[in-house]
């Protein structure tokens, strides 16, 4: 508290100082009268007294006030220039805090579970299995069995699970409603590591077939339809037709990694029926504290051959021929799984915008050279008049470092707007999207880009004018030359980098529309997504059992939406393309086909189709027909196959009609009765996979109806009441047109596509602006030159000509290192790209020609202005 | 820096030594201080104001003195010095150091 004292005191302490001094003077003056000793003069007075006021008060404090608040008059008298810079700063540092914001939140920051960092998920890879890719986001753990030997026989983990995303149907309160609902075995939630706010978490006797069926709210279902009543625990729901109890309430904001469920309910495996394949599971486990990620997959690896041989196989599956599919643990910190690749994006979108920021710096480094040339005789005096170097480049290096902190201060605004307007254009199934927030390390960024930049961009003129040889200027500042090369070396230089980067950005930006573009040209296999509406229906056990009663109320239900005005067409189908509920996949076994023993055929997509699917979708039929209703009721063995399984099998599409195949060795034979075009399931930039369609009903089915009304309320409405004219307690779920899902899929490239957009035009615009103002700037300081030249008789044209060429040639200089550098700095941008090399010749030769177009326009408006200066003025004016 | 008159140089920090030394006695005001020193060294020390007030302030700033505002001699409002405890010990302190050091150029000189 002493330097505040010290502050405070500042006004006694003078009158003290002063009286002091005075009383001493007054008693030499006395004896002065009767002694010669002390007629001696008095020493300088106020440097005494400065001396000792420095000594009483916190000096660099006091000084660095004094110095901003000279720094700030400064600022004050060039408003223009002050405010150009700091909008300039502004938003150079306001986008770079919002882009770092997302990254902080979504890549950076542990996930919200206690000791995040011991959470991993478990994957696989079968490097040896054939056709393992058409598997889309590769494999958790492959069936409840590969569960249950590594939940009890794993040395390395505190716990593990597995657990699947779903939807179920709840009844009995109000409307039915089908609500988002999470799976978990025992170890999931245990993992996880968080508490209930009520109640119990789900344990082991809760996955006991035939045990007590039980579930868990979500702090959000909780208060939605129970007011958040604390005696909710021991009351029961009515979940899939079954009567649930429920045991407890997970905290708000709860998520099992991406999930954010209504209900979570337990697994019910029955050990005694499991067989070694099944239904793969994404898997998460919390490490044991000082084991390696390393250690655990060796572990796991251990478990494989344990699992393959301790399980019964499914008929006509040898596990001999799955050892030399190489399963493979796999495992990976649990954070990537929920951000998945959009950590590409991000990176990708900080590094543009770092430029961006790069090229504002340039501009605001321009403005403070000009300015610093403008005071050079304010510098030089000082100088001459004592000023250390260090003050000056104290002065200098204070003014930037303020302008950076203005800047920085208006920046976080910017940011505050631009992070809302991110987050609502943003792709909506951003990872993390809900923990997004400017919090102390975004503040701190902030802080230090604004001080760092501030430094950076007063080091430039404190260099060159803090240096020696300042005097020099007073004699060159007296009467205007020409201004040498010397002295437009820096701006130049500036003006080129400039130039460079906004190309960089500017071909990332091309790049990435030219992807779109690609994507777009491609038929995804379904034709007017806009005019088709999807929804998802799960007929509960206790309507439908039998498969024939299920294909019964399937017919009611599309005939019932087929008749709803204005429908051309409806169909079902276990899931439309790019849905992304997560695939089944098995082989098939082509007549006539031998597999060496010990040999497995390649992994197919499978799918349940209803007839007119595809009609409806608008996938194209490459030969034979869609299924019938007969087919499905007779249960008929017949298939529909894509294209390029087609291809792949028998060589063409209508060489595949009539040819038969098994999925299991020793069952029937199933037909082949018609091939479709390829959809791209996985979203256009992957691709399309090999698919086998059955027809068949199934209890959970994604409709899709099309017609022109599709997406309106009216429309909707109707849907509705056909669908509960077949039954009253059926939900609906999932309703979107199919527009949306393929948006979607396209959600990512065209968020940074829009990204990559904002920074290249801003880029481009900081960069006109740099040649304009450096232009400008060189054509002021000729005017004497200029007018010389006029007066002598050059032509308005060729002194214009030679403006704009100045102007082309820094331009040219910019494009051409450019060039160089987006060539390689591309490769970043590698993974984001489809369909079109980084060296893509059309954007390469686009962007040069708008970056020349742009700066003869920038460098032709002082251009104009020079071939208009009158001689006479020009040189009368010194 | 007192000033000497003659040839030689002073010892650095001795300015403050004998402030203290002069302060050991009574509580003093600046001027009195002044007059003390050179009085007492028969007027070949001169203190100029330039020193003596940055060396009052440094020393009361330490620590080594308090002062407090009184009524003069001349009935005017001065500021007193007086030695603090802290003070008296260093000025002890000093002392012997000085001594010993003066006996030890003495020794030097003398042979």
């Amino acid at each position: 508290m002493r330097w505040w004292l010290k502050i405070r005191k500042r006004r006694l302490l003078d009158r003290d100082l002063r009286e002091e001094i005075a009383f001493h003077r007054a008693m030499r003056a006395r004896d002065a009268a009767n002694s010669e000793t002390y007629g001696r003069p008095f020493g300088n007075e106020t440097q005494i007294r400065e001396e000792l006021h420095d000594m009483w008060t916190f000096v660099s404090i006091e000084t660095a006030w004094r110095d901003a608040c000279y720094t700030l008059r400064g600022l004050r008298r060039n408003l223009g220039f002050t405010i150009i810079a700091i909008l300039t700063l502004a938003i150079g540092i306001g986008a770079n805090t919002a882009v770092f914001s997302v990254v902080n939140s979504v890549l950076l920051k542990p996930l919200p579970y206690p000791k995040a960092e011991e959470l991993v998920s478990v994957r696989h890879t079968a490097p040896g299995a054939p056709g393992i890719s058409v598997v889309a986001g590769g494999l958790g753990v492959w069936s409840s069995t590969m569960y249950f030997t590594y939940a009890e026989q794993n040395r390395s983990f505190q716990a593990l699970g597995v657990w699947n995303r779903g939807t179920v149907a709840v009844t009995g309160l109000g409307e039915p409603e089908q609500v988002r609902s999470v799976s978990v075995s025992d170890g999931v939630l245990e993992s996880l590591g968080v508490p209930p706010v009520l109640g119990r978490l789900l344990g082991p006797a809760d996955q006991k077939p035939g045990g007590p069926e039980t579930v868990m709210l979500s702090y959000g279902y909780w208060q939605r339809h129970f007011g958040g009543d604390r005696s909710v625990a021991g009351r029961s729901v009515t979940v899939d037709s079954r009567l649930r109890q429920i045991v407890g309430v997970m905290p708000e904001g709860f998520r099992i990694v991406d999930v954010e469920p209504d209900l979570i309910v337990p697994f019910a495996f029955d050990r005694n029926r499991a067989l070694l394949p099944g239904y793969p599971l994404p898997c998460v486990a919390r490490l044991k504290p000082g084991i390696s990620m390393q250690q655990a997959s060796a572990d796991l690896a251990r478990l494989i051959p344990i699992w393959m041989y301790s399980w019964p196989a499914a008929p006509g599956i040898n596990p001999k021929a799955w050892e030399k599919w190489r399963i493979t643990p796999t495992l990976r910190p649990l954070k990537q799984d929920v951000v998945g690749n959009l950590s590409d994006i991000l990176w990708v979108v900080m590094g543009t915008i770092a430029i961006v920021m790069v090229i504002a710096c340039a501009n605001v480094a321009n403005l403070l050279l000009v300015r610093a040339e403008a005071r050079q005789q304010e510098l030089t005096i000082r100088t001459a008049l004592g000023a250390a170097r260090g003050q000056i480049v104290r002065a200098l290096l204070l003014e930037s470092v303020l302008l950076g902190l203005l800047g920085g201060a208006i920046g976080m605004g910017f940011a505050y707007a631009g992070l809302h307007l991110l987050l609502s254009q943003g792709p909506a199934n951003l990872p993390r999207l809900h923990e997004i927030s400017m919090d102390a390390r975004t503040l701190a960024f902030t802080l230090v880009l604004s001080v760092v930049s501030g430094l950076l961009l007063g080091l430039l003129p404190a260099l060159k004018y803090g240096g020696p040889g300042i005097l020099a200027g007073l004699r060159a500042a007296g009467r205007t030359v020409s201004v040498s090369r010397e002295r437009h070396h820096a701006r130049n230089v500036l003006v080129v980098t400039q130039i460079a980067m906004s190309l960089v950005l500017l071909v990332s930006a091309g790049l990435m529309i030219r992807t779109f573009q690609a994507m777009r040209t491609i038929e995804p296999g379904f034709t007017h997504p806009e005019q088709l509406q999807t929804l998802r229906i799960s007929l509960p056990p206790s309507l439908a059992r039998a498969p024939q009663q299920v294909t019964r109320r399937e017919n009611d239900i599309v005939e019932k939406l087929a008749a709803i005005p204005g429908v051309a067409s409806v169909g079902f189908g276990s899931e439309v393309p790019m849905e992304g509920l997560g695939q089944t996949v098995q082989v098939i076994y082509p007549e006539g086909r031998v597999y060496p023993r010990g040999e497995t055929p390649p992994l197919r997509v499978f799918k349940v189709v209803s007839p007119e699917f595809f009609q409806t979708l608008g996938t194209r039929l490459a030969a034979g027909r869609e299924p019938t209703w007969t087919d499905l009721y007779g249960r008929r063995p017949v298939a529909l196959i894509s294209e390029n399984l087609a291809r792949e099998v028998w060589g063409a599409p209508s060489a595949a009609l009539g040819k038969r195949f098994v999925e299991v060795p020793g069952t029937p034979w199933q037909e082949v009765i018609g091939v479709v075009q390829d959809i791209y399931e996985n979203g256009v930039q992957e691709k399309a996979p090999e698919i086998v369609y059955l027809p068949a009903a199934m209890p959970t089915a994604t409709f899709v109806i099309r017609t022109v009304r599709a997406g309106t309320k009216g429309f909707l409405d109707q849907v509705r009441q056909a669908v509960w004219s077949v039954d009253a307690s059926l939900p609906l779920a999932s309703v979107q047109t199919m527009q949306e899902i393929y948006d979607q899929s396209m959600a990512r490239t065209s968020f940074t596509l829009v990204m990559l957009a904002i920074a290249g035009a801003m880029a481009l615009l900081l960069g006109i602006v740099g040649i304009y103002g450096v232009i400008s700037y060189a054509v002021s300081q000729r005017r004497r030159e200029i007018g010389i030249r006029l007066a002598l008789g050059a032509e308005p044209r060729a002194v214009r000509r030679m403006v704009v060429r100045q102007g082309l040639i820094l331009a040219g200089i910019g494009v051409v290192l450019g060039l160089a550098a987006a060539g390689g700095l591309m490769q970043f941008l590698k993974s984001l790209l489809y369909g079109i090399s980084t060296l893509d010749p059309l954007t390469y030769a686009a962007v040069p020609l708008v970056l020349f177009l742009a700066a003869g326009i920038a460098s032709y408006v002082p251009a104009r202005s020079a071939a208009t200066v009158d001689p006479v003025q020009a040189l009368r004016e010194e | 820096m007192p000033k000497q008159r003659g040839s030689g140089e002073l010892v650095q920090g001795t300015l403050d030594m004998l402030i203290l030394r002069t302060l050991a006695r009574s509580s003093l005001h600046g001027y009195a201080v002044a007059v003390a020193i050179e009085s007492r060294s028969e007027d070949v020390l001169r203190v100029e104001e330039g020193s003596l007030y940055p060396a009052l302030h440094r020393l009361e700033l330490a620590g080594l003195l308090t002062s407090e505002w009184r009524i003069s001699e001349t009935n005017r409002r001065a500021k007193y010095y007086k030695l603090t405890a802290a003070g008296r010990r260093h000025l002890a302190a000093q002392s012997t150091n000085w001594n010993r050091l003066v006996l030890a150029i003495a020794r030097v000189m003398s042979t």
